[in-house]
């Protein structure tokens, strides 16, 4: 019997990240923990979710974890194999882009949910060069909700992005639509210490919970820009079950959660 | 594109014939999977210079020839595979030290380039990029696109939708095709005449296949016509796009093959390792590339009982319980 005073926070955000997916949800994954995220879902709260690649890979069943998204693991017991080509077209689609939520990490973030994942520095003489887009601007710029994987590093949480890769809300309200944006916006961050949303108004971060043990404060130390915390709570930690489900289901060579 | 009924050629004559220095290319699979590797190592064995690379996520086969320095410009949407490498090691060293010239774009965007450019169109329209620096920074100069008539004046342009608001999009990227001088691939299977089956997912394969003026497959097995033929549903290119047919088994090794072998764990960890000291990597590129003769002897090297490890299962197409630490 797993104990819940025991977990790691890659865990705590994993558990957070699976119980923000909703049932019959086509979930978009990246590398790494955001598949752990979308299989644990599916044994917590979305039997019915979709798991679902970039790489054209619709419903994988997961035996093992991938350690990248072109994995032969994702190609295993699918209903259908396809193509870059098939699964971007399938997020800008109408019908079946909206019921698609997409995770995704990067670098950087600013308040609005805008991502980097490009570089560190001027473009043209960059610092760090990083991965580049790869699906991450499509799939911010289609679907109907994104859920964002952080750190929460004041060089991360940023005033200005270095290079603006993924569209978040942009600049505010409307902004999305005035640019000729489809789909909904970034929903969530999920980060080490907290859940931050987004106002339906402002479009602005806000700090929604922490997890146990974290203060408000605390968390406004590892950002570069002021958030409202007036709203937070306290997120509840993983239950057994939900390490259970990590542990021995998920990724029990602890590939990805380490 | 030729009609003859045997194309099968050694990977050094394809190599030499297909991939001058200078050319256009572009490579097929994504980050550690179906990656041309043997082929990528010839062309680093033959020393080809100036390679203009078209990549979207073609992680391992990427990072090799940009650090071996056969690559002076890259256009790409990802350079990383997957766990292994979050970020490429030498493609990451190349742009910090400013010795290649980086276009970036989106995986979607640059699948649509090479379908513009296999279906014969200047451009395809997405709604991917708006609001972004992908539209507002260019990393290729004025100059660079006019000198080389093989790109377009520009990297990507706006357009206001000509049907009006038709189908909600009031604005859209238009994204310019790409024609490689070659597209280099490792496939399953193919006949001598070139028809070829792709098993598991084909990535942007078939459009990078198809957008090339010539098309070099590497493959595990050449099989009889027969065999393809008798159940055709499951062939992806037709034998008239393809100019050269070359059997390589384990031909995409370090990298994954769906239904014949995994990626090798350990092959891609020790490629960290060397990847990460220039000192290291050299001691790679002489020790593995232009250390063995052609892929055979590199595969010797590392030995039937690590082969053995990641030889696929016949249920999951993968091997399983591999050690991937």
């Amino acid at each position: 019997m797993t104990s819940t005073d025991d977990y790691t926070l890659r865990e705590m955000m994993t558990v957070a990240a699976a119980r923000e997916i909703r049932d019959g949800e086509i979930v978009f994954c990246g590398t790494g923990i955001s598949m752990v995220a979308a299989m644990a879902a599916k044994h917590i709260s979305a039997p019915n979710s979709v798991i679902f690649f970039e790489t054209g890979a619709v419903d994988s069943l997961l035996e093992e974890v991938p350690m990248a998204v072109a994995d032969s693991r994702v190609m295993f017991w699918t209903s259908v194999n396809g193509g870059l080509a098939d699964a971007f077209a399938t997020m800008q689609n109408p019908f079946t882009g909206p019921r698609v939520v997409g995770i995704l990490g990067a670098a950087q973030i600013d308040r609005f949910g805008n991502l980097n994942s490009t570089v560190i520095g001027d473009y043209a003489a960059p610092r760090v060069r990083f991965s580049g887009s790869g699906g991450a601007c499509d799939v911010a710029s289609f679907v109907g909700r994104t859920l964002l994987f952080m750190q929460h590093e004041p060089r991360k949480f940023v005033e200005r992005l270095d290079y603006r890769t993924s569209p978040g809300w942009l600049d505010g309200p409307e902004a999305r639509q005035r640019t000729g944006l489809a789909g909904g916006g970034p929903a969530a961050v999920i980060t080490n210490m907290a859940i931050m949303r987004f106002d339906e108004k402002s479009r602005e971060m806000y700090l929604d919970g922490t997890y146990p043990g974290i203060r408000p404060e605390a968390v406004l130390d590892r950002m570069s820009f002021q958030v409202d915390v007036s709203r937070a709570k306290p997120v509840s930690p993983p239950t057994a079950d939900e390490l259970d489900i990590l542990r021995r289901i998920c990724d029990p060579q602890r590939l990805i959660l380490g | 594109m030729t009609q003859s009924m045997d194309k099968v050629m050694s990977l050094p004559e394809a190599v030499r014939r297909f991939v001058p220095d200078g050319s256009h290319i572009s490579i097929g699979g994504f980050t550690l999977n179906r990656n041309p590797m043997a082929a990528v190592y010839e062309i680093i064995r033959q020393r080809v210079r100036n390679l203009h690379l078209y990549a979207h996520s073609n992680g391992q086969g990427m990072d090799e020839l940009v650090g071996a320095g056969c690559v002076a410009r890259l256009e790409i949407a990802y350079g990383g595979t997957g766990r292994f490498a979050p970020t490429c090691i030498r493609f990451r060293k190349a742009v910090e030290e400013g010795s290649l010239v980086v276009e970036d774009y989106s995986n979607y965007q640059m699948t649509l380039r090479f379908m513009a450019g296999a279906m014969g169109v200047p451009f395809l329209p997405t709604r991917s990029g708006l609001g972004t620096d992908l539209l507002e920074r260019w990393g290729f100069s004025e100059e660079l696109r006019r000198s080389d008539p093989r790109i377009p004046d520009r990297k990507l342009s706006v357009i206001e939708n000509p049907f009006g608001r038709w189908a909600g999009a009031s604005r859209l990227v238009a994204v310019p095709a790409i024609h490689p001088d070659v597209t280099l691939l490792h496939v399953q299977q193919a006949d001598a005449q070139g028809t070829a089956r792709i098993q598991g997912l084909t990535f942007a394969d078939v459009e990078q296949a198809k957008a090339a003026r010539r098309l070099v497959l590497t493959c595990e097995e050449v099989v009889e016509t027969e065999a393809l033929r008798s159940d055709p549903d499951r062939n992806h290119i037709p034998f008239f796009n393809v100019d050269a047919v070359v059997p390589v088994p384990w031909g995409a090794y370090p990298t994954a093959c769906f239904r014949y072998y995994d990626y090798d764990p350990r092959y891609l960890s020790d490629y960290r390792t060397y990847a990460s000291s220039d000192e290291g990597w050299q001691s790679y590129l002489e020790t593995f590339v232009y250390g063995v003769s052609g892929h055979e002897e590199l595969l010797d090297r590392m030995g039937a009982e690590r082969r053995e490890a990641i030889r696929a299962d016949g249920r999951t197409g993968y091997a399983n319980n591999l050690d991937r630490r």
